[in-house]
């Protein structure tokens, strides 16, 4: 938790200093709805999310390195510069990806829970998607799937109570999210996402009945984020000072260390030490990003397709050639 | 017939059979290819292609879905990113919309987006056109829509031979995939190679019948209907049209439809969809610059009229490619006809 707050924080810093562009969503506040969620997973356990994605790539195992690499756009960016904030992945890591269309990446993870199904693993799939994701038909159909096809996922709803700036409230006819969930037959439950073990608790709960039994479930986790929908949102203009300073006093990473020194799990010593370690960390992240290169734009057209005769035809590519026809047409009629 | 050389041995088959033939092959040789759509096992396929693979293969390996093109063209990009080898059944082109976002969205970006750490090796297969009173909803061309996006293939066989092996090669090749059928192709017959190894290489264009006069270039159906009004041409006229059968429309095998109006100078780009900002009007970008120096005409182009598809018989006739408008714009743009091309 302490890692995702301190590398958003730097994120936040890096963007003001224009080292970061694009669309930057960030998630302060919302770090025990992830690590709760995330943590419950297995190694072979897949994870899908929105583009709100930096916190869940880092909880998954995404290297530090790789993340800020890639909002830096360089070539040691999990997505080698071509992906940005909202499309992190890590296919060894079970990271597969951030996702920028609302409720988009669901029928994919259905997809990925089919796979799973048709191989006969022993793994589930987490999907994460905001609470507005619910009012797409994306979701409607990429559970029902989940459900005729008894397949191994879990819908992990962070709901934090603004889809951009529309509360849930306005914007959906059962603002009890979870409740959807019976529009399928499915289970659904609700749980507080500022408390990290009780979010670990459920998740891992219902993680198990989807990997062992082929029960999919949707687990919606109430929580909420201190900052803006992205960085151009100062946030302020749908919701007051008085709501944010209420939730900043249910702040996870709070609770749970006032828990942790409370039930003498650990010392305020230990935890001085988690600190100085995640703020070196997340220096040595910068280093690393800013010493990895800019993508070539010789390599413009690269990873556009898989095949060994498309991706030599596309490395011949140059701006404006769509199909790198300079090489192949006129040469081809001697000219 | 295909310009693929036809094996020692084949078979005649109509397109139909040919791409059950080409489905089946590869259900048997790979494993990790399942196909999955709307009533694509009991029900046989609306229009019957997957005839038989249900009760051979079974529910997992041929799997029903409701209808729900975006929950499971998606779920086909998911099990694809996982590493099988979806192929995907849309009913027809026109319910491809619903899944818009998922294919090019997701589908066709995840390569790259991704920086080739990950890929999508899914097949779209669905069947285009219009002809037979199905009216606006239900007689759409728009593979244009998915030609247009990098990230995309986009393949439209007007050959049982070719519907065979470009299917084949679309199962095979590590990318997403539309393939494009075509309502009225389904009955053509013609020789498949009696080979389970029999692909098509995606990307190539065919002569599929040869002349120095014009070339006519088409795709799907509409270049089955090129190749009659040649034969038409020639028989009626003395013209000798050369005929290319794009097959692939991304990649364009623009190489091959250049080498083609150098020899004939005169071209002329057939559609079965709107011609306005179509794939016609790509081909005739791509020829003006590769060919400026060889043209003794301007490109001209037959489509269909810019009109949602009617369901009156003679409205609807008026609206479609036929053999006689191709054969009237082929005649006006080699100056023996009335200029049917004005504005």
């Amino acid at each position: 938790m302490l890692l995702i707050r301190i590398f958003e924080e730097e994120v936040e810093r890096q963007y003001k200093r224009a080292r970061i562009g694009g669309y930057c969503h960030l998630a302060s506040g919302q770090e025990g709805a992830t690590v709760g969620a995330v943590h419950s997973m297995q190694d072979e356990d897949l994870l899908f999310s929105s583009y709100r994605t930096h916190g869940l790539a880092l909880a998954k195992g995404v290297d530090p390195d790789a993340v800020m690499g890639e909002l830096f756009g360089r070539e040691g960016g999990s997505a080698h510069g071509r992906g940005g904030s909202m499309h992190l992945l890590d296919f060894s890591r079970g990271f597969l990806g951030g996702w920028g269309i609302v409720a988009g990446q669901l029928p994919l993870a259905v997809g990925a829970a089919l796979e799973i199904s048709y191989k006969d693993k022993r793994a589930a799939v987490m999907c994460e998607l905001g609470d507005a994701a619910t009012n797409m038909g994306a979701w409607h159909e990429a559970l029902n799937l989940a459900a005729i096809w008894d397949l191994p996922i879990v819908a992990l709803v962070l709901n934090n109570r603004y889809g951009m700036g529309t509360t849930v409230e306005k914007a959906s006819g059962e603002p009890e999210l979870y409740k959807r969930a019976s529009a399928f037959r499915m289970h659904g439950e609700r749980v507080d996402g500022q408390d990290v073990e009780a979010v670990l608790s459920a998740a891992d709960r219902l993680l198990t009945r989807a990997r062992e039994e082929r029960k999919p479930a949707v687990l919606e986790v109430v929580t909420y984020r201190y900052r803006g929908h992205s960085v151009a949102d100062a946030g302020t203009a749908y919701r007051t000072q008085e709501e944010m300073d209420e939730w900043k006093k249910r702040d996870p990473l709070l609770i749970y260390r006032q828990r942790l020194l409370d039930e003498r799990r650990a010392t305020q010593a230990q935890i001085d030490a988690i600190q100085a370690r995640v703020e070196k960390r997340v220096e040595q992240a910068v280093e690393a990003a800013e010493a990895s290169p800019e993508p070539p734009v010789s390599s413009l057209s690269q990873h556009l397709y898989g095949d060994p005769a498309s991706r030599e035809q596309f490395s011949r590519m140059s701006p404006g050639s769509p199909f790198g026809e300079r090489e192949l047409v006129l040469e081809g009629l001697g000219r | 017939m295909s310009a693929t050389a036809p094996a020692p041995s084949t078979t005649t088959l109509t397109y139909r059979e040919a791409v059950r033939l080409g489905l089946r092959e590869e259900l048997l040789r790979d494993e990790d290819v399942f196909l999955m759509g709307e009533e694509i096992g009991v029900f046989e396929g609306s229009y019957k292609v997957t005839a038989g693979l249900f009760r051979e293969f079974g529910p997992i390996r041929v799997r029903e879905t409701p209808i729900s093109e975006e929950g499971f063209v998606g779920a086909g990009i998911g099990a694809a990113m996982m590493g099988l080898r979806p192929v995907v059944e849309i009913m027809t082109l026109n319910f491809i919309l619903v899944a818009m976002d998922q294919v090019v969205n997701h589908a066709a970006k995840i390569r790259y987006m991704f920086g080739g750490e990950v890929g999508c090796p899914l097949v779209i297969r669905t069947p285009n056109g219009g002809g037979s009173q199905l009216t606006a909803q239900h007689s759409q061309s728009f593979e244009v829509f998915f030609a247009h996006t990098p990230g995309m293939k986009v393949v439209a066989p007007s050959t049982p031979a070719d519907a065979h092996g470009l299917l084949k090669a679309a199962i095979r090749d590590d990318d997403p995939i539309l393939v494009v059928e075509n309502l009225q192709s389904y009955k053509v017959r013609g020789e498949v190679p009696n080979d389970p190894d029999h692909v098509v290489e995606i990307g190539k264009a065919a002569i599929t019948r040869e002349g120095g006069d014009i070339t006519l270039v088409a795709h799907s159906f509409a270049a089955t209907r090129a190749l009659r009004v040649a034969e038409r041409l020639k028989r009626d006229h003395g013209v000798n049209a050369e005929v290319v059968d794009l097959r692939s429309l991304r990649p364009l095998d623009v190489e091959t439809v250049s080498k083609s109006i150098q020899k004939t100078n005169r071209a002329l780009c057939v559609d079965e969809g709107w011609a306005t900002y179509g794939i016609s009007a790509e081909i005739a970008a791509r020829i003006q610059r590769a060919c400026f120096d060889d043209l003794d005409a301007p490109i001209e182009r037959v489509g269909l009229a810019e009109v949602p598809m009617p369901y009156a018989k003679q409205l609807e006739r008026a609206a479609i490619v036929n053999d006689d408008k191709i054969e009237a714009a082929a005649l006006s743009v080699l100056g023996l006809g009335p200029d049917v091309f004005s504005y």
